[in-house]
């Protein structure tokens, strides 16, 4: 049994007396598929935050290969192999999809400044190398049309790729998704989800994936914890979850998702 | 001691100009985020109009309370009518636009405005004329104050007070809550945002004339550029108590207007516009919210 | 290396457009020209920070003034005397005075990068339009501050100031500046900082270290206005606070608005045109201000994005508009 890749040990993220997430647990073991699922509001997205440092945790531990990151700045653990996608889309909106992609490659430049005012050769070979990367990803990710359409004339659905593209630029040991299948329909769902299935194996990826698209969380996940007011209420495999009490309860009140009583 | 008190009475006085002009910044901040730059200059054009309705209804010939405040009066209509075009004209298109571009728009406004008046006025000051005769009043203690200080004083508590009456206890108040927190939300809430927005700069302009006329009253020459610097400081003061916050622009105001009479008294004339500038970095380096404000978090 | 190619390139041209301009052009005309280079440095330089980083900035002129007064005393107490031994030796004023002139620039700009590294720090805590006014209050600072120090002449200006900057030099400046944005923006050190400007969150998700390059673009904005403000100060040979008023800033922001921000070539396009209007204006003198407020206003309103935007005149832009289209 290894050590996992990421942990969070008694998590709390308040804001005033508001708690968002309250002593959470949490472990993601390396090349998993793990989902974070609950109500609206529940706190998932604030998790991320947490765990990306956008947030500093009001108390608890988060560490990643044993290390603890939590206090870092954002950049400091996207350095540190974590990246992310964002519930409400945040591209580069001025730049082509190209560029989008290549600004993630950006902490991995082994150009100063310097070779770049002076155009040196260091520069022009990173720079091929970090363009033909994108150019992969893009194509990878079925973007390959739109390599130099800038980000905010692209379809929504591709626009949710493009981040996806994105993230995966920064070579990331670990991949944050926050609800990746937002408002796409039903085919586009399937085809991201076996994406997304498929990304773990062919990167050498972990991957904590935020949906409230039952059927992609159910047929993809292998692990799913769900949050209910900031409390982790459940934690197992899909069959566990759908059948299990106070996650019915916490979804009452709301249409339950026809998804999670059936099988698949 | 008794000097304390002195520049005491003169720091509120001042206080209460820079709180009147503050209030205008504070609301049209709270419900545009646009930093009005041409706040200042409305303040000049109050003491312009005042001019030239004081020569017009002859008020400094036999100076009589009824006068000076038909004066007073055709002075915040007329800026209030300057604050409702320029919000019509110029802010309203480049609302959707980015901040900057706002930013620059109020920028321009600003130079227009001052420019405009040195075309049409003439760059050399102008004498206010007395339409309030000055007198000294003893305090006791050697303490002085005169009557014009008096009617700062009052006046400007007059009209904060009348403000509070508006934002905290009528329904055009609450609308103007509402839209300064959400514009979208308001709207959906049957709130006419534009008409909201127009009522928001007419409110503040009128309250920066009014300065402005008393201002004049006591500091006679006036001149087009005379708003860069109070406008300047009252916007300071507004950040210092929390822009957005109206309670804040009183108390910045306030504190804005103390601190400068106490350094020209204490320390030096020649530091009197430095004062402002050193709070401003001061306050923006601890406190950016202000002392009454709120920090608000963008969401993620 | 191709570097060195263009580089000998440029230099060569500059020299012959400097004794061609000398011997045609009225020193008038000379001066209005010089002005446009100027411009176009201090353009260029502030769309660094307010195009390409999306930072506020309103008080350009006092990175201007820092460099200007910085080099103009260096030039005064140190280069002038190195010129003199210089001459002595046989040189010419020009070859005598190329180094100094450098090094004066180089100090000046320098000066002006170290206060635009002050001024950057806050933008750690601040956001537009608080950063803004904390730009806007460095550069009254530092004006007050130039009227309130006698040695450098106060409010009575400096005078004798070494009139070593002509074309060429105006010249070379403008080719740095332009060389460094264009290098820079088609860079993953440019795409970082657009990347800031569209997004700061997401950069900064992305592993972006987005207050180090916001402080960068300061830094290397700052440098070139103080590089503007020494070629400025070397050409006219008498400074005076005045000059550096926030009516200046407003100029230069009305240059990179009307260009387009984050278009280089935008920029370089306004420069010209705004300091070539107000000579044209001269005529109508006590309307130019209120003509310019209203161009700002009218400009906001109807084209914010400015001339070209965000798009840039490149060869590859030239060559599709020159083929007509398939009918």
């Amino acid at each position: 049994m290894s050590a996992p890749l990421l942990r969070l040990e008694s998590v709390t993220m308040a804001f005033g007396g508001l708690k968002a997430v309250a002593d959470l647990d949490l472990e993601v073991r390396s090349g998993e598929l793990v989902g974070l699922i609950g109500p609206n509001g529940a706190g998932k997205t604030t998790v991320f935050n947490v765990i990306t440092g956008v947030y500093t945790p009001t108390a608890g531990r988060i560490l990643l290969e044993g290390r603890p990151i939590q206090g870092l700045k954002p950049h400091a653990i996207a350095r540190h192999g974590i990246t992310r996608t964002f519930q409400n889309i945040r591209l580069f909106s001025t730049r082509c999809c190209r560029d989008n992609v290549c600004i993630a490659s950006h902490q991995h430049t082994r150009a100063s400044l310097l070779d770049t005012l002076l155009r040196s050769h260091r520069f022009e070979t990173d720079e091929r190398e970090m363009q033909a990367r994108a150019s992969e990803l893009l194509d990878l990710l079925g973007l390959a049309p739109w390599e130099d359409t800038i980000a905010s004339e692209l379809p929504y659905g591709q626009q949710r790729r493009l981040e996806i593209a994105r993230a995966l630029a920064g070579k990331p040991k670990l991949l944050l998704l926050d609800e990746p299948a937002a408002g796409l329909n039903p085919q586009e769902s399937d085809q991201l989800m076996h994406l997304i299935e498929d990304l773990g194996p062919r990167f050498g990826l972990t991957i904590l994936l935020i949906e409230h698209d039952m059927r992609v969380v159910m047929g993809i996940c292998r692990r799913i914890a769900v949050l209910d007011y900031g409390i982790k209420i459940a934690e197992g495999n899909p069959a566990e979850i759908r059948s299990n009490p106070h996650v019915i309860e916490a979804y009452l009140g709301e249409e339950i998702p026809a998804d999670l009583g059936a099988g698949g | 001691m008794s000097e304390f008190l002195q520049q005491l009475v003169n720091g509120v006085t001042w206080g209460s100009v820079y709180a009147l002009i503050a209030l205008g910044y504070t609301m049209v901040y709270g419900i545009l985020r646009l930093i009005n730059f041409a706040h200042g200059d409305v303040y000049m054009l109050g003491a312009f109009f005042a001019l030239f309705a004081a020569r017009w209804l002859g008020a400094a010939r036999d100076p009589n309370p009824a006068l000076a405040l038909a004066v007073l009066t055709l002075a915040m209509a007329g800026c209030g009518a300057v604050g409702f075009v320029i919000e019509r004209f110029a802010y309203k298109p480049v609302r959707r636009s980015s901040r900057l571009a706002a930013l620059i728009t109020a920028i321009g406004v600003s130079l227009l405005l001052e420019n405009g008046g040195i075309l049409l006025f003439g760059a050399d000051p102008k004498f206010f004329p007395q339409i309030v005769p000055p007198r000294n009043i003893a305090l006791g203690g050697g303490v002085t104050i005169s009557n014009q200080q008096i009617l700062i004083l009052v006046v400007s508590l007059g009209l904060m007070l009348g403000l509070r009456f508006i934002v905290l206890y009528t329904r055009v108040g609450k609308a103007m809550r509402a839209v300064s927190h959400n514009h979208t939300a308001a709207a959906l809430m049957g709130i006419s945002v534009d008409r909201i927005i127009s009522f928001t700069f007419v409110l503040g302009s009128m309250l920066a004339a009014a300065a402005g006329v008393l201002v004049a009253l006591q500091n006679p020459k006036i001149e087009p550029l005379m708003g860069i610097m109070p406008g300047l400081k009252a916007f300071v003061a507004a950040v210092l108590g929390g822009i957005g916050n109206i309670p804040g622009a009183v108390l910045g105001g306030l504190v804005m207007g103390i601190a400068e009479v106490m350094v020209v008294g204490y320390l030096s004339p020649t530091y009197r516009d430095a004062i402002a500038f050193v709070l401003l970095i001061v306050i923006l380096l601890v406190r950016p919210a202000g002392i009454l404000g709120k920090a608000t978090a963008e969401k993620v | 290396m191709k570097q060195i190619g263009w580089l000998i390139a440029v230099l060569a041209v500059l020299i012959v457009a400097d004794v061609a301009m000398r011997r045609v052009l009225s020193p008038y005309q000379l001066q209005v020209v010089v002005l446009c280079g100027i411009n176009i440095i201090l353009a260029v330089s502030l769309n660094l920070i307010n195009g390409f980083t999306g930072q506020f900035s309103i008080g350009h002129a006092g990175f201007m003034a820092l460099g200007a007064y910085g080099s103009a005393m260096f030039s005064l107490h140190i280069g002038a005397r190195w010129v003199a031994k210089l001459q002595a030796l046989g040189l010419p004023e020009p070859i005598a005075a190329a180094l100094p002139l450098l090094m004066a620039l180089l100090l000046g700009g320098m000066l002006a990068a170290l206060a635009g590294y002050l001024v950057g720090l806050p933008s750690l805590r601040l956001r537009g339009d608080y950063l803004a006014i904390v730009t806007l209050g460095f550069g009254e600072i530092i004006r007050v501050l130039i009227l309130n120090i006698d040695v450098i002449g106060g409010a009575r200006g400096l005078p004798g100031i070494p009139g070593w900057a002509n074309v060429f030099w105006v010249g070379v400046g403008v080719a740095a500046v332009l060389a460094l944005s264009r290098n820079l923006a088609h860079s993953t050190h440019g795409r970082a900082l657009f990347a800031i400007r569209d997004d700061e969150v997401a950069a900064e998700a992305l592993g972006v270290d987005t207050t180090s390059y916001k402080v960068l673009a300061f830094v290397i904005g700052a440098f070139f206005a103080g590089v503007a403000g020494g070629l400025f100060a070397h050409f006219l040979s008498y400074l005076n606070p005045n000059s550096f008023t926030f009516i200046k800033s407003i100029e230069v922001i009305a240059m990179v608005v009307l260009g387009g921000m984050g278009s280089i070539s935008g920029s370089v396009l306004a420069a010209i045109l705004l300091t070539l209007l107000p000579e044209l204006l001269r005529p109508v003198k006590e309307y130019r201000m209120v003509l310019y407020s209203l161009m700002l206003i009218v400009l906001m309103i109807t084209r914010p994005q400015g001339l070209l935007g965000t798009r840039e005149i490149s060869l590859a832009w030239l060559r599709r508009r020159a083929t007509p289209k398939a009918a």
